[in-house]
């Protein structure tokens, strides 16, 4: 990634450091079903300790590269390393990483208790230590007083929580999460998300969760892999996701992001303000636009210019200066969202063009609505040239 | 099982779950119908057992082509009795499987539009029945039907009937009708009541809703719907029904032909074994297409 | 949905004519009167005599032994086959063997009698209880296959999976997770196959030999020398017997099914 996103502090950051060692790494993954290309020649390093997520639409090869690293699948080419070691003879019940089902998949015939102390009474612990294990692990899901029932007397949210515990109960290396939340409300979800990173720091494991939710993916994670198509589009931290997607495809999957058709007028170096990125001026049906940002585009290339709802300023008046960034159109409908409020704004060419406000005050002298003739303009360093 | 480990850590023993019922089915259900074949084609023998030798050496497998030979067969196409019997068994499993649809589907219609707080009572009330002795069934209806039964009291009691008339039913093709549409009435009722029961009751409402009458959207949308629970429950009837042997034998006269009675009485009346193979084998043959149906419609389903 | 009245009736109708035949021949069997349209009073004689009938008695014996051990093996024997019908995709030999599994549920019984009959002779086999037991088990190893497929494809595998991935090897797997929740399956097929195997007349009389007369073969014979009242009291026991099983069976699948509602509803409550 070329565009800088500004000192930022992290604590926890192994992949930038160039002599850390990945924790798992999937080399060259490929898997076949008959014809269908479920995982294409994949490659993936992640950290120990860290909270990586797969994200991507159904059908990505998200759940397939997963359930290739807890063993029920394996891969068609390629290798996965745990700690550098090659998993591929190793079954599923003798690897050390635990699932966490999508279904949960408790065992309806078994109490909580007993689904919890499953996993230990395989590796043949005595009795005290697995009560004492198992005791541990209702405690830190806050279950204790369910510990006799069986699943099915038991809601979603607590269903969820044994699920978490049975699978944390061996204290596996890795953690797998399939969808971990899909089954919950959304309240519950977004609690449950703060409890999950606060258990896998408490714990220090390497948590692997997929889902198709880029909210929850944003909130848990150290680091997201957007997934299309069996591929790996981008492994970013979710600032960068966001911030600066590398492709139109990830933009558009996490977000909501307008898209505007371009061609690259110059690229030459030109530095407007000094200690930023050099500007690259595109030119989008007659509307000059300038980016600051290191770019390889080469003069005459068509690119996408992508930018974010809410770094489009909006105005009744004609700004000071329209001479490039700024666009005029009529307010064609506006979506009221509580906190915000998006403007869908129709240019002369017909092109519509998002621009959120957040809706600081609750009175407005003269409020944008239906019809009015607005300007949108947008600083140089708010959008993104994507080339691909 | 095994299966879902990954393939590289597939256990051979898991096989044997395959092979121990395959090897049992073969043995006692695949190998027996070879026998049926090759004993049709022997010729009777005045012996225990009453046919030439099935299994020979490998010196005799000349002689043992030669012994076998169409008699049987032939002879089935020479004596009518035989082929009246083919016949008339398709008839009496056709009209019985249409008056167990016109009797079931109605049934089975109201059973799914039922409440469904008591629809699961309705089924153990279907079912119920069908866990009784087949033999108990047939025989209670032998009580009631006879002349001198309890359908005769019952008319005479109503003054349908004069003191001195009887009801001619018991030992005729209708005490037989009604035997084989009272025995067989669950495994009508059971399959088109799953078809009926899982169809999405918006459906009729949609199609009320479009302006189309409940008797029209009936024959739209429910009857073309429940298609398949027809053909299986029609299949599951009739195959049974044309090599029936209980219900003709004790409700049907001697005018009743069906096919399962005569290969009995060849078998244990005269002990023609080869002749009663050549019959099973022929039945075995009509029924085919009917079977391949049904399996087809299994298939469909699972 | 309120039924319509003529779905009322309907199904008045249709139940009358199924139960009505078993009522009377009930009631019939209390009857102190030998013929059956005049009733004479309530009585516990033709019981008296079934009791004392050494025949009768022999002849449930034989059966209740012979459905007992078909029923168990097989029940095996399907249970097995379901799993290779679900579990094993791919084989040689699975059309054919789908065939075979599908074929005696529908087979005219009058064929599979004859066929497994000669090949008994053919093997040189004395018939008795062990050739009728190994007819029963044959047949009835296809329904119990059929019921304990339908089960299986509605089994939820990523349960297995995750018994494996807590590290519990597969076939400990299969004996932990798999087998005693497909418990109730098995169950129901070895009850389904006890009753075919106590209901079946044809098949029994192929393959039987001197001294395991079974009970249908014997109230065969009986039957077609006339109707007595001693027949309809062994056939009322026979029907109490199955009844009693069926209700008892839905009743505590019932009260399970209660339970599970009620404890669902505590843990709602209990979340909130």
């Amino acid at each position: 990634m070329a565009r800088s996103l500004g000192p930022v502090k992290r604590k926890f950051s192994p992949w930038t450091e160039p002599h850390a060692v990945p924790f798992i790494r999937f080399e060259n993954i490929t898997k076949r079903y008959g014809d269908f290309v479920a995982v294409d020649n994949l490659s993936l390093d992640i950290y120990e300790r860290e909270f990586f997520s797969l994200l991507g639409p159904s059908g990505c090869g998200k759940t397939t590269l997963m359930r290739m690293l807890a063993g029920f699948e394996a891969p068609t080419e390629g290798r996965i390393l745990l700690q550098g070691k090659d998993l591929a003879n190793t079954p599923p019940y003798k690897r050390p990483t635990n699932m966490m089902f999508q279904s949960y998949a408790l065992f309806p015939h078994m109490t909580v208790e007993k689904n919890i102390a499953f996993g230990l009474e395989q590796d043949g612990l005595p009795k005290g230590e697995i009560s004492a294990r198992v005791d541990e692990m209702l405690k830190l899901v806050k279950l204790e007083a369910f510990a006799k029932r069986k699943p099915a007397q038991l809601s979603g949210g607590q269903r969820q929580r044994v699920a978490l515990a049975r699978s944390l109960a061996k204290r596996p290396k890795v953690l797998l999460l399939d969808e971990p939340l899909g089954a919950l409300d959304r309240k519950l979800r977004e609690e449950t998300q703060f409890e999950l990173m606060d258990i896998q720091h408490t714990l220090g494991l390497t948590f692997l969760i997929v889902t198709h939710d880029q909210e929850e993916a944003m909130t848990v994670s150290d680091r997201i892999a957007v997934m299309d198509k069996g591929v790996v589009m981008q492994v970013a931290t979710p600032a960068e996701i966001y911030e600066a997607p590398n492709t139109r495809y990830v933009a558009e999957f996490i977000g909501d992001i307008n898209i505007l058709e371009c061609a690259v007028v110059a690229n030459t170096g030109e530095i407007l303000q000094p200690g930023h990125p050099p500007v690259v001026r595109l030119d989008s049906r007659g509307v000059p636009i300038a980016v600051e940002q290191e770019c390889a585009a080469v003069t005459g290339a068509s690119v996408a210019f992508a930018i974010r709802p809410e770094k489009v300023r909006i105005a009744l008046d004609q700004p000071v200066d329209v001479s490039v960034n700024a666009v005029h159109g009529e307010v064609w409908d506006i979506g009221y969202l509580g906190d915000f409020s998006v403007f869908l704004v129709k240019l002369a060419d017909g092109r519509v063009v998002r621009a959120a406000q957040a809706n600081v005050s609750r009175l407005v002298d003269r409020p944008i609505t239906f019809g009015d003739m607005v300007w949108l303009t947008w600083p140089l360093d708010a959008g993104l040239v994507l080339t691909r | 099982m095994a299966e879902i480990a990954a393939p590289t850590h597939r256990n051979p023993a898991r096989w044997l779950v395959v092979a121990i019922p395959y090897i049992w089915l073969v043995l006692f259900f695949a190998a027996p119908f070879f026998i049926i074949l090759k004993i049709s084609l022997s010729d009777t023998a005045i012996a225990m057992p009453p046919y030439t030798p099935v299994f020979v050496g490998f010196g005799d497998i000349s002689s043992f082509f030669a012994g076998l030979d169409l008699d049987n067969y032939s002879f089935l196409t020479e004596d009518p009795l035989y082929l009246d019997a083919y016949l008339s068994s398709l008839r009496i499993a056709f009209i019985s499987t249409l008056l167990l649809l016109l009797i079931g589907y109605p049934m089975a219609l109201a059973m799914a539009r039922a409440p469904s707080t008591i629809r699961p009572t309705l089924m153990m009330l279907v079912i119920l029945p069908f866990w009784t002795s087949f033999l108990i069934r047939v025989y209670a209806w032998i009580g009631i039907l006879k002349p001198e039964g309890l359908l005769t009291l019952l008319l005479q009691t109503l003054h349908i009937l004069g003191p001195d008339d009887q009801v001619q039913i018991y030992r005729t093709d209708w005490a037989v009708f009604i035997g084989i549409v009272y025995s067989y009435l669950p495994f009508m009722v059971l399959p088109l009541y799953a078809a009926l029961e899982k169809m999405d009751g918006t459906l009729l409402e949609a199609a009320s809703d479009l302006g189309c009458p409940p008797w029209k959207a009936f024959w739209r949308i429910t009857f073309p719907l429940s298609l398949p629970g027809v053909i299986a429950g029609s299949m599951i009837c009739f195959i049974p029904i044309t090599g029936e042997f209980v219900i003709p034998d004790l409700l049907g006269g001697a005018s009743t032909l069906m096919i399962g009675k005569t290969l009995w009485t060849e078998f244990f009346g005269n002990r023609d074994w080869p002749l009663a193979s050549a019959v099973a084998v022929l039945l075995l043959l009509a029924l085919v297409v009917p079977i391949v149906i049904f399996q087809n419609q299994q298939r469909k389903v699972s | 949905m309120k039924p319509s009245r003529f779905d009322s009736t309907v199904l008045t109708l249709c139940f009358a004519f199924l139960y009505i035949p078993i009522i009377i021949l009930i009631v019939y069997s209390f009857n102190a009167s030998k013929l059956v349209t005049v009733w004479g009073g309530f009585s516990l004689e033709w019981y008296r005599v079934m009791w004392s009938n050494q025949g009768l008695m022999d002849a449930a014996w034989v059966t209740a032994r012979v459905g007992m051990l078909s029923a168990t093996l097989g029940t095996i024997l399907g249970t097995l086959a379901a799993l290779t019908l679900v579990r094993f995709p791919r084989f040689p030999g699975r059309i054919p063997f789908t065939g075979m599994i599908y074929a005696p549920l529908v087979m005219p019984e009058v064929i599979t009698g004859l066929s497994m009959l000669l090949l008994f002779v053919a093997m040189n086999i004395d018939r008795g209880f062990w050739t009728v037991t190994i007819a029963h088990t044959t047949f009835t190893m296809c329904y119990v296959a059929v019921i304990v497929q339908s089960r299986l494809l509605t089994f939820d595998r990523s349960l297995e999976e995750a018994a494996m991935d807590l590290g519990c090897p597969p076939v400990k797997t299969f004996f932990r997770i798999t087998l005693p929740l497909i418990a109730p399956a098995i169950i129901s097929g070895w009850m389904l196959a006890f009753t075919l195997s106590l209901d079946d007349l044809v098949i029994a009389s192929f393959t039987t030999g001197p001294g395991a007369t079974t009970l249908p073969i014997k109230i065969y014979s009986q039957v077609r020398l006339g109707v007595t009242p001693e027949i309809n009291a062994i056939c009322t026991i026979l029907i109490g017997l199955v009844t009693i099983g069926v209700i008892c069976a839905a009743i505590s699948s019932k009260r399970t099914e209660l339970r599970r509602i009620r404890d669902e509803h505590d843990a709602i409550r209990a979340a909130i």
